[in-house]
């Protein structure tokens, strides 16, 4: 049986009532509020997080595809899955694909991680998808968009919802589009590429797959529906005879906003998180055409919980202070910079370390036994050479053994609170602490280790570990 | 041979340029004037200069001493060991001079802080290998790390750490060279703005430029140069391994190097209780928190107990022990590699006398501790008037 076998979510902390926006430009409001990323995140990071939220035993051993989907990753020549997998400590023969340029990418991905499995060449393969658009200031776009990460596996066992069918349309329609420098997206008039794109691909999506399988609405639990505005899904669930209060999966508009080609992944999420076992879910996606998946849960959805899943991720949620500073987080007006040091890199160092540095690995001294970080060629403690045995940290908690709250380092979110932890391994930990408030944060406090973007560097972005308050 | 240098090597000339934001001065002419003001104290032309060390942490090789002052063909090392590079030229000249290679040594230290444009020292490679691991990292928080350790160990609060920036800015007002020469009040301190919490703009040395020079020679050619000349009864250098946030079970209330650093200055003279056995101390005073953390390390109080001799003033001009009579880091300033050599410039003035207002009456005995990295290098001298 192929199928899903186990998911996880990933949305920022911060969120940003669109009534905030608005009134920053005196314009109408959209309902709720949207998620924003930190200034230290990006598609990358976010994808990293869905996908800790998913492997919850912390098992890579197996995984031999990784599917990166998403229209805003930080290259378009360097590829994001190969980084996403020495990053999350993927075994080296997995296959690395990055999937892009539709916002119908996140589903494609699937659907392939699907026949890759299904012909027999992966057997574990795991699927993420991430987005943070931006629309342009003061444009309905700009509200609308929001930021989020999803993670799945496919997998040819221990699936909790069998893939029934799928199937994929191509239909040219340029209804929303960034030319390769665009920093926002741009559109066509809203009624045509509403009426004339979305509305036409996802009815035909809907009913074509249900005749094709020779099922009827009522057969469906969940349609878990892209929509490209707050209420147009609505309608064509309307129309086609579906129950909106029971049966329409929520889009999550108003609590994290439209995150492109994670969004439909993102209901997906919150589908399976309240499936029963036995359950048909009904999934559209659109964009260049579209894409349908219909899953059927079996028992063994009863069994597995995300580590925080996009329940645990919608409850977890700060207020950003103010408008300005999504303006400032994600560079659409230039800030001032700090006089400091520009920061340094270099290319052979960084890739050397990438064992330490990106998938997070200390060492265990194999005569004392003392965990250290990062990793060493002579014990810290006993000075034992060349003996150790590495140790994965990225899944660690731990407390904070001192801490400071500075304002001379250079930093997107002043103060850079910087922390010396004691991780629950007994390793001493160095790093920045992100999502937090600064007035909280208290020798003790329980802390969780999160990957992030650090900063540019002749052209190439750096990115290390940083801690966060448990979420 | 723990005292295979003790009162062999005298300094028998020092210069100090004012510590500042010399805008309309270079590192050479900052070098220059560092130089020649020892030159005259001693009593010598360059001529005289048979080997020199230099200490630069930002600056770079043996030529930014030789090329201002024109020396030329002469040995000259340039160290650079974190903000104890000048302490550590200093030891190097006195292994030098002790063992009968050279006569006559110019130690000198620069820095040049303020053409850099920037706020705080210029980034150093903490961590050529591992760039990612030190970023954030900054002076002022990697020696914030401690306090609120301390505070919670000991019960020590903001208040101790600010009678220390009071103390030392008054004693800045006495110091003519000195960087800052104005009193604070307890208050402006604790209402100060924060630079990296718990530390304030009160609680943090600023950033200067400035340069200070030694002549140093045998303690038996010293008379040729000045009757009124000091002795090295002895220096320590300590590195300790391991950036001190990754170590392993380090509890951050001390600092090893400084620790080790005065057992070996103390075995190396004799020294048993350095509280009643020493006269005055320039100690590192980056931070507010790191003076304070120095009193325990020196063995000047026990540990645990800055804060009462904070707060009953042991430690101010007119206390029992007076702990940075120039104004330390605090108010003279903190041209990086300049420091160590401007400690034991303000030591070399007070054993003569020469200290006016912020004289300590009958001084004989003067501790220059000098420390290095977040810290991890500490240097401790002794230098006295005994003889």
């Amino acid at each position: 049986m192929i199928g899903i076998a186990y998911y996880g979510a990933y949305v920022p902390i911060y969120r940003l009532s669109r009534s905030d926006i608005a009134a920053a430009w005196k314009t109408a409001p959209q309902a709720g509020e949207k998620a924003i990323a930190n200034f230290d995140e990006d598609s990358i990071t976010m994808a990293v997080a869905a996908c800790q939220d998913s492997l919850v035993n912390g098992n890579r051993e197996g995984i031999d595809s990784l599917y990166m989907a998403s229209t805003t990753l930080p290259y378009v020549d360097k590829q994001a899955a190969a980084f996403l997998a020495e990053v999350l400590d993927v075994p080296r023969s997995a296959q690395t694909i990055d999937f892009g340029n539709s916002i119908r990418a996140g589903t494609t991905a699937l659907i392939n991680a699907l026949a890759s499995v299904k012909s027999g060449m992966s057997h574990r393969v795991l699927v993420t998808a991430a987005d943070g658009r931006l629309g342009k200031p003061k444009s309905d776009f700009e509200q609308l968009m929001g930021y989020g990460a999803a993670a799945f596996e496919i997998a040819d066992s221990d699936v909790i919802a069998e893939v029934v069918a799928t199937a994929t349309h191509h239909n040219e329609f340029l209804d929303t589009w960034r030319q390769v420098n665009d920093p926002f997206i741009k559109s066509g008039e809203d009624r045509f590429i509403v009426n004339e794109g979305y509305s036409r691909n996802v009815k035909q999506a809907v009913t074509d797959t249900l005749n094709s399988l020779g099922l009827s609405v009522a057969d469906i639990y969940k349609l878990v529906l892209y929509t490209p505005d707050s209420r147009s899904h609505t309608g064509i669930a309307r129309q086609l005879g579906f129950d909106l209060k029971t049966q329409l999966q929520d889009t999550l508009t108003d609590k994290v906003g439209n995150t492109g080609s994670a969004s439909v992944p993102l209901m997906l999420v919150g589908a399976l998180e309240d499936a029963k076992p036995g359950q048909l879910i009904l999934v559209v996606s659109y964009g260049d055409g579209y894409d349908t998946l219909v899953l059927k849960t079996n028992e063994n959805i009863n069994e597995f919980k995300p580590r925080r899943g996009l329940k645990g991720h919608l409850e977890s949620k700060m207020q950003l202070r103010s408008y300005m500073d999504y303006l400032a987080f994600h560079n659409i007006v230039p800030i001032e910079p700090m006089r400091r040091s520009p920061p340094i890199s270099s290319l052979p160092a960084r890739w050397r370390a990438r064992r330490s540095l990106l998938s997070l690995y200390g060492c265990k001294c194999r005569n004392c036994s003392t965990i250290q970080f990062p990793i060493q060629r002579v014990c810290h403690v006993c000075r034992a050479k060349d003996d150790f045995d590495e140790v994965p940290l990225s899944d660690q908690k731990g407390k904070i053994f001192t801490f400071t709250k500075d304002n001379m380092a250079p930093s997107g979110d002043l103060p850079t609170v910087m922390t010396v932890l004691e991780l629950d391994n007994g390793c001493r930990f160095f790093c920045q602490m992100t999502d937090r408030d600064p007035d909280t944060v208290e020798l003790g406090m329980e802390v969780e280790l999160t990957f992030r973007k650090f900063y540019d560097y002749a052209g190439y972005t750096n990115y290390y570990w940083k801690c966060r308050p448990v979420r | 041979m723990q005292d295979a240098i003790k009162d062999k090597v005298a300094i028998v000339g020092m210069g100090c340029t004012r510590f500042g934001e010399h805008w309309q001065k270079s590192s050479e002419d900052l070098v220059i004037d560092a130089a020649y003001e020892a030159f005259e104290d001693a009593g010598i032309g360059p001529d005289r200069v048979e080997a020199a060390w230099l200490s630069t942490v930002y600056g770079l090789s043996a030529w930014t001493l030789a090329n201002p002052l024109k020396l030329s063909n002469i040995p000259i090392t340039r160290v650079e060991n974190q903000c104890t590079s000048g302490m550590d030229a200093l030891r190097n000249a006195v292994f030098a001079v002790a063992c009968g290679m050279y006569d006559v040594v110019l130690v000198l230290g620069v820095e040049k802080l303020k053409d850099t444009g920037l706020a705080g020292l210029p980034q150093s490679e903490m961590f050529p290998n591992f760039h990612m691991i030190g970023s954030g990292f900054s002076a002022p928080g990697g020696f914030a790390f401690p306090a609120a350790r301390y505070f919670a160990k000991y019960g020590a609060d903001k208040t101790h750490l600010a009678k220390i920036a009071v103390k030392n800015h008054h004693n800045g007002t006495l110091s003519p060279k000195a960087h800052f020469q104005r009193e604070v009040t307890l208050e402006q301190v604790l209402n100060a703005p924060i630079i990296s919490w718990p530390l304030g703009l009160f609680d943090c040395c600023p950033t200067t430029d400035g340069a200070s020079a030694a002549i140093i020679t045998r303690r038996e050619l010293a008379k040729e140069f000045r009757d009124d000349y000091i002795l090295i009864g002895g220096i320590s250098l300590s590195v300790d391994a391991g950036f001190t946030p990754l170590r392993p079970k380090f509890d951050y209330l001390h600092w090893p190097a400084t620790e080790a650093a005065a057992k070996s200055v103390y075995r190396q003279v004799g020294i048993s209780d350095p509280f009643h056995e020493i006269d005055l101390a320039e100690v590192h005073d980056c931070f507010t928190i790191t003076e304070l953390l120095n009193y325990e390390d020196l063995g000047l109080c026990p540990r645990g107990q800055a804060k009462d001799y904070i707060d009953s003033g042991t430690f101010a001009l007119d206390g029992e022990l007076p702990v940075c009579p120039s104004g330390g880091l605090k108010s003279f300033g903190h041209p990086v590699g300049a420091t160590g050599l401007r400690m034991i410039y303000e030591c070399y003035l007070q054993l003569r006398g020469q200290a006016g207002p912020r004289q300590v009456k009958g001084a004989e005995v003067a501790l220059a501790h000098n420390i290095g990295g977040p810290p991890q290098i500490s240097s401790v001298c002794i230098v006295h008037n005994r003889y």
